[in-house]
């Protein structure tokens, strides 16, 4: 599954997404019934550690999973799709021969669980023949039997499918009596309950729920047509994240521009309506350099690929190379100490812990207690992300806790976590970083992006884009997007608003590996502001 | 296994038409045995053998539609998944575009199963991945890839008689092959429908040569180059494009393909609204699609069981067919053009375009160039504005400079903004096509290509 072909089933233009839906379609009824019990997942993870050590591994985990997606489509006045996945099963893991080794299965039969301890056994032996680098594991301490749950409100599982349609329903119509010719609605609700043990005595139960509602709506004009997306955020939140509360709504000079931790798609459908009217009667931007003030519905992703994917250990190291490539933030410069990766404003910080976020959990894939750490301090690059088998590269003993499946039935492997830049101890607004501004862009929303295999060159569309002259917004303007060099952008900036401008922008299903996997995660940032950047025009004339 | 015969499948799937108590049924059996191995840092990193089938049934109440699935085949279970479909029917809202059940068709022939790579082995994987590493190593380069093989099968069936079904083999492979300074980087691709044609050793050998070749490379000023494009650098561009001459966006005003009246002029009523039988490219145009094409065959039916056959969607330049929905062809009064079913999910896998090419040698290519540009492959792809086609990337693991008539230094990889509209009204010259990504693309040599900035990505 690839971003390509998501974009191919909406029939339209969606950023920054990765998809992969396994599993069974099951009931409305059942995709609430009671989850598997504790007693029971313990036993079979027992089975599974036990029948592991017998075989001969050094050290096991197990990981039993029921994994829920429900997901509802609505083009303009339609239902085209209401979507519910279930899969359930068990993956071991273990350490043989100073190797990894991995099987699963969906049979929960202690004979099954049994078996893919011993399948996971035997495939380490005969991987072990190619190991030139046995695996050196991060000790962790077990914590016994302990459980943890995201924070919801409203689980949005249980919500009708009735309630979800209107929604859509009342979205659609808001774009479309506001300026939109045609737009895309959707739901996509995941629920992940899954339970962790390892032979370092944990055995820890998390029920975890994530939530994101974007839109695509299309404007059609005599000259041409124009699209503009959602500024909604995914979030690990419930269907509360949905109820719209005024007060998390951010304005700019009297018009809405973004969403913290509660997000009114109807208003925001509405808005789209009005802003692709305006997109299509709206100039044609100047190339040249200008200063940017990125929002950070927008930054997120610059942040998520400038600074995100860079600081992946697994990828400065080349185990990436055949598929999203290395990385331009290689060891001596982290080792000198001295690297600029950005101006000594910048402090870019790690966790899985901010409350709201995509990544936030109690503990991580293999059993790691979750944490923030600082990658960037001061402008200088001090850390990476990094997991259990891998904080001896970079002389560390305790592992980031960023470790991550898709389901049971894929092996865990080193994700990025939350990556965020840490707002202004001055809380200043938007605004105030906007009246400073004589000659500038201020972007909104996430658009087009692209970024070399070494992270270096990157150029970054957006979704709306105003000309900013003396301190004040003039127009809106159109065919933006910038290109700059990771190390020289973040070294321009120059300016940040404070904490009640943070929000937390995302991306839902973020692809890394071969076969591929997705995760989600946030970022959170304030509106930033960056000196002197390269803008092009996206604009041409063809055929 | 997951594997059923074309016995076996419609066995099951009659079983489960026949405890249907909607007013229509369709089902869809799929199922794979998979196998991968992956490495790094020229070692194997991870090795993993992946078996499911899966039986999605669509019920069908009036203009309500539900979907179950289940990977489970016992009677319970077949009366589960139905009666879970018949449930979510009646509780979503009528599709006033549900179209109703084909009835049965015949199916051309096709080839796509072989036995060599449906008995490739783990130890087969290991001594490919060795293939590839060992050379490496031997060079000081280091290599990392990925190989992935399956047998697949799909099955289609419904309550009006229609059942469809296609057995297939596939293997892919590509390697990324750098210097030790990480100053070079070259790059392979392979994909086979019949794994006797996969040689790794022979592959790693072209990223080899790449990686040592591309060492210290030169900077050279952006602008409008003329391009030698190895396929694995247009097949992406192409199957963007592809994905945009849907009909009902043309018809809708949203697409490239769509027709408007000049600046000025009023709409007339029943004037053309779609670009279909204009010419829109270079005359040497050629790119269709055939189930039946040896070198990349695909199912011979669409996922609502029609049959699909050859259907060329540009040619000499012109627009011969837009890839519509049965519900829009019937709407619009066009011809229903499916494209074949690639699989089950959302998504199902890359689509065959089948391109024409010419008579040129990549040889003869650099031979007749004054000044270009020689790009090995093309990453990070995002589109900028659907009404040009305007896309953005990089260059990719061996970029050259050609200077007349043949390849003089590397140079630093570049960014491009282009739009596969204007590569293909700015053809130079054609190779044979070949394979790449299931689809068959040839070698195109393309006058004005634009970069827009430089890169000092390896």
């Amino acid at each position: 599954m690839d971003r390509r072909k998501f974009i191919e089933l909406t029939g339209i233009g969606m950023g920054g997404l990765m998809i992969a839906l396994p599993g069974s379609y099951i009931s409305a009824a059942e995709l609430t019934a009671n989850p598997m019990e504790v007693a029971f997942k313990k036993k079979m993870a027992d089975i599974a550690l036990n029948a592991a050590k017998s075989k001969g591994a050094s050290y096991a985990d197990v990981r039993i999973g029921r994994y829920l997606n429900q997901f509802i489509t609505a083009q303009e006045k339609r239902v085209s799709n209401v979507v519910n996945t279930e899969s359930a099963g068990i993956g071991v893991r273990v350490i043989a021969n100073g190797t990894w080794g991995f099987a699963a299965t969906s049979d929960m039969s202690p004979d099954s669980i049994a078996k893919a301890a011993q399948r996971a056994v035997e495939v380490a032996k005969a991987n072990s023949k190619f190991q030139t680098e046995p695996v050196q594991l991060a000790p962790v301490t077990g914590v016994g039997e302990v459980a943890w749950k995201t924070p919801i409100v409203k689980n949005a599982m249980e919500i009708l499918i009735k309630d979800k349609v209107d929604l859509l329903m009342e979205v659609n119509n808001a774009a479309m009596d506001n300026g939109a010719n045609y737009i895309t609605s959707v739901l996509f609700l995941v629920n992940e309950q899954k339970y962790f043990a390892s032979t370092d005595g944990s055995y820890i139960d998390q029920d975890i729920h994530r939530l994101w509602a974007p839109f695509f709506a299309t404007a059609v004009g005599a000259a041409g047509f124009k699209q503009r997306t959602g500024l909604g955020n995914p979030v690990g939140m419930g269907f509360e994240y949905l109820d719209g509360d005024p007060s998390e709504q951010i304005s700019i000079q009297g018009a809405n521009v973004g969403y913290r931790y509660s997000y009114d798609m109807v208003q925001d459908a509405k808005d789209a309506g009005q802003q692709l009217q305006a997109k299509l009667k709206a100039r044609s931007v100047e190339p040249g350099k200008y200063d940017l003030v990125l929002d950070p519905h927008h930054l997120m992703l610059t942040i998520h690929e400038s600074v995100g994917h860079p600081l992946e250990l697994d990828r400065v190291l080349g185990y990436e190379a055949n598929f999203a490539g290395t990385s331009f933030a290689t060891l001596d410069k982290w080792r000198s100490g001295t690297f600029n990766y950005g101006s000594d404003i910048v402090n870019l910080f790690a966790d899985k812990t901010q409350k709201h976020s995509l990544g936030y959990v109690g503990y991580d894939d293999e059993g790691v207690k979750t944490k923030e750490w600082d990658l960037v301090k001061d402008g200088i690059l001090v850390n990476y992300q990094a997991i259990r088998d891998q904080v001896h590269i970079i002389d560390q003993k305790e592992s980031h806790g960023c470790c991550y499946s898709q389901s049971w039935s894929d092996v865990q492997f080193q994700r990025m976590p939350n990556v965020s830049l840490r707002p202004n101890k001055q809380d200043l607004s938007a605004d105030d970083i906007i009246k400073d501004v004589e000659n500038g862009i201020y972007i909104v929303g996430r658009g087009s992006f692209s970024i070399d295999q070494q992270r270096y060159n990157f150029q970054f569309g957006g979704q709306l884009f105003y000309e900013i002259k003396d301190g004040k917004i003039t127009e809106q303007i159109e065919d933006v997007a910038y290109q700059s060099n990771t190390q020289e952008f973040w070294n321009s900036c120059t300016q940040f608003a404070g904490q009640s401008d943070y929000r937390l922008g995302g991306s839902f299903f973020d692809g890394k590996g071969q076969p591929p996997q997705v995760s989600a995660v946030s970022h959170g940032c304030p509106t930033t502001r960056f000196n002197n950047i390269n803008v092009i025009n996206t604009a041409r004339k063809v055929g | 296994m997951a594997i059923f015969t074309q016995t076996k499948a419609r066995e099951l799937l009659s079983k489960v038409i026949a405890l249907s108590k909607a007013d229509e049924c369709e089902c869809n059996l799929d199922g794979s045995n998979a196998g991968n191995i992956r490495y790094a840092r020229n070692t194997v990193s991870t090795s993993g053998e992946v078996s499911d089938v899966t039986l999605a049934v669509q019920s069908c109440f009036g203009k309500r539609s539900g979907t179950a699935t289940i990977n489970e085949f016992d009677d319970a279970s077949l009366e589960k998944v139905v009666r879970r479909s018949e449930e979510l029917a009646r509780l979503a809202p009528e599709n006033p575009e549900h179209m109703p059940n084909l009835g049965p068709a015949d199916y051309s022939k096709v080839k796509a199963r072989f036995d060599s790579t449906a008995s490739v082995t783990p130890e087969d994987r290991a001594a490919a991945a060795e293939a590839s590493i060992v050379p490496s190593r031997e060079n000081k380069l280091i290599a990392s890839g990925y190989l992935n093989d399956a047998e697949s099968f799909s099955a289609l069936m419904n309550s009006s008689g229609m059942f469809a079904y296609h057995l297939s083999t596939d293997i892919n492979f590509t390697a990324t092959i750098r210097t030790e300074d990480g100053t070079g980087s070259g790059w392979v691709s392979r994909d086979f429908n019949d794994s006797s044609k996969m040689d790794t050793k022979e592959a790693s050998a072209v990223a080899m040569k790449k990686a040592m070749g591309s060492r210290e490379a030169k900077e050279m000023e952006p602008g409008k180059y003329t391009v030698i494009m190895e396929p694995a650098a247009t097949v992406q561009l192409l199957a963007n494009m592809f994905g945009n001459m849907n009909q009902r966006g043309a018809d809708e005003g949203r697409s490239f393909l769509s027709k408007k009246p000049a600046e000025g002029e009023e709409p007339v009523e029943g004037a053309p609204t779609n670009r279909l039988g204009d010419k829109m490219f270079d005359e040497r145009v050629t790119i269709y699609s055939d189930p039946t094409n040896p070198d990349c065959p695909t199912a011979p039916f669409a996922a609502d069981g029609h049959p699909v056959g050859m259907t060329k969607w540009i040619d000499k330049g012109v627009i011969a067919a837009m890839p519509n929905t049965r519900f829009w062809a019937e709407k619009t009064g066009a011809n229903y053009y499916p494209t074949a079913y690639t699989g089950p999910g959302l998504f199902g896998g890359n689509q065959q375009l089948i391109m024409e090419g010419g008579d040129q040698s990549l040889e003869d290519m650099i031979k007749d160039t004054r000044r270009g540009v020689l790009v090995t492959r093309l990453w990070y792809i995002r589109q900028l504005d659907p009404q040009t086609l305007l896309y953005t990337g990089l260059t990719r693991d061996g970029t050259f400079y050609i200077e007349n008539g043949e390849i003089k230094y590397p140079i630093k990889n570049f960014r491009f903004n282009e739009s596969p509209i204007v590569m293909l009204n700015n053809i130079e010259a054609m190779g044979k096509p070949v394979r790449i990504n299931g689809s068959m693309i040839p070698t195109m040599k393309i006058r004005d290509f634009t970069f827009s900035s430089l890169s000092d990505a390896v």
